[in-house]
């Protein structure tokens, strides 16, 4: 899209991200990566669903599985464990810290709010069109949402994750999930809609990267980015 | 305790689609985590082994001394318990009742050992309660047996010490804190499924404790202990969270 004559210039935009975020951003990037890897591991170890799949032993976070085996005879279970079990503090302290700030700043009213069906329905159909531009310092609907459902897909696999690690201190919550065995499943879906957001967060940031500058800088500016198809 | 070690079976690979996303995930996960598993950095598992102390800590907090373990109906009882430990079924040791005695040492006044006929004629009570593996795995099963915390009192144990210590006769051991041993569900086993605890789950007992992981309830127990020093335990010192509780 360029701005030829008798256009009005295109609204030179900004996406700023304060600091306090973009360290709560990143810490939880880290402790979700750390979350899913080791969850892996534990998973493989005794799978909680009824379907012949595992994860590849190299795309899991347990260390050294051939000395595991052969020192204590498990598959890096205890050193997955302690890994989930260690990054699980820093995931929820974050993200309470996040949960705070997000609403008592108004960062979330302001920026993921409001979301209208008829904005979505026509947001939704522009991105399958791969039509939807991207605003800088500005969310589209579909954006909105996917924020508010990751967030959601996050507090469920924690609360889900506590059910499992406390089915006797935090039974009412276990009962909630349908008991034991069925809280794993949860959690594994939990973790399934984490995992499917992260591949078109980080997809999308590709494609757009100067949203990746504003998050490491903390400010980044541009002319509104239009789909290259727009561009010709 | 060990058992056989499952493992992941590869994704069918004749599906093209599925193919493609286990490749695109391949990539991703690659670049974010090959040459990125730090796990086996000696500084690393210091701060792994601190978390885990402090998740002891976070435990024993979470602990209600009267909050029971949900119980099941005697129609849920799992008929073909599983057998688990760090050997072959064929290995597990067969205790006599002519010969065994349950050493009693530490913080405790009266360390006379018990026989299986004085153990079995303890006041008993049973529990229909699910054993939560480690590993993921659960089954529901029914234990009979004495209060740990009734049987403490009773040999004068020193209720104001941290901890409970087990040695087994096939070599394991392990160590509980005492709001654990003291706790109404915590029962010496006698029983499983309402017949005499068979060899390969115990004889003539195990600690039944199911506010704990399955590990820490200790079969073949043939010598307990009180005492306020960390004692740790088998699977503990092999990475496992030492405090393990539901």
């Amino acid at each position: 899209m360029s701005a030829a004559a008798g256009e009005p210039m295109p609204v030179r935009r900004v996406q700023l991200h304060p600091l306090g975020r973009r360290i709560m951003h990143w810490v939880n990037a880290l402790a979700i990566l750390v979350m899913i890897g080791s969850g892996w591991r534990i998973y493989d170890q005794y799978p909680a669903l009824p379907i012949d799949f595992g994860f590849p032993y190299y795309l899991t976070l347990g260390g050294d599985l051939s000395a595991s085996e052969a020192l204590t005879n498990e598959d890096g279970l205890s050193n997955a464990l302690a890994w989930h079990f260690g990054a699980m503090w820093v995931l929820v302290l974050n993200i309470l810290a996040y949960l705070i700030i997000g609403f008592a700043s108004g960062h979330f009213r302001r920026d993921f709010l409001p979301i209208t069906p008829r904005a979505f329905l026509r947001d939704f159909v522009a991105a399958l069109r791969f039509r939807l531009e991207h605003r800088l310092g500005e969310y589209n609907a579909v954006q909105k949402l996917l924020y508010w459902g990751v967030l959601g897909a996050i507090l469920l696999t924690i609360l889900s994750g506590l059910s499992i690690w406390k089915p006797v201190q935090l039974q009412e919550l276990t009962w909630l999930f349908g008991g034991y065995e069925f809280a794993r499943v949860v959690h594994f879906f939990g973790m399934a809609a984490i995992v499917s957001f992260l591949v078109v967060h980080v997809a999308l940031t590709i494609l757009v990267p100067s949203t990746l500058v504003a998050m490491i800088l903390g400010r980044a500016s541009g002319t509104p980015h239009a789909p290259a198809r727009d561009r010709r | 305790m060990t058992r056989p070690i499952l493992r992941p079976t590869p994704l069918a690979t004749s599906i093209e689609r599925r193919l493609f996303l286990r490749q695109s995930l391949s990539v991703g996960a690659l670049a974010l985590l090959t040459g990125c598993d730090i796990s086996d950095n000696d500084q690393v598992q210091r701060i792994l082994r601190f978390m885990s102390r402090w998740n002891d800590r976070a435990q024993a907090f979470l602990f209600q001394r009267d909050a029971l373990a949900p119980t099941y109906a005697e129609s849920e009882v799992v008929r073909d318990f599983r057998y688990n430990a760090y050997f072959p079924v064929a290995d597990v040791p067969k205790l006599s009742a002519a010969d065994y005695r349950l050493e009693l040492s530490g913080l405790i006044e009266d360390k006379r050992p018990w026989s299986v006929e004085q153990l079995h004629a303890l006041p008993q009570e049973s529990q229909i309660t699910r054993h939560i593996c480690i590993e993921g795995w659960s089954m529901i099963g029914k234990w009979s047996g004495a209060r740990l915390g009734d049987f403490l009192k009773r040999v004068g144990a020193d209720l104001s010490a941290r901890y409970v210590g087990f040695q087994c006769a096939d070599g394991y051991y392990g160590s509980i804190d005492m709001a654990t041993a003291m706790h109404p569900q915590t029962i010496m086993a006698f029983t499983f499924a309402d017949e005499t605890l068979p060899a390969k789950f115990g004889y003539p007992f195990k600690v039944r404790i199911p506010t704990k992981l399955g590990f820490k309830n200790p079969k073949w127990v043939t010598t307990m202990f009180v005492t306020n020093r960390f004692p740790g335990g088998f699977w503990e010192e092999r990475g496992y969270n030492w405090f393990s509780g539901s």
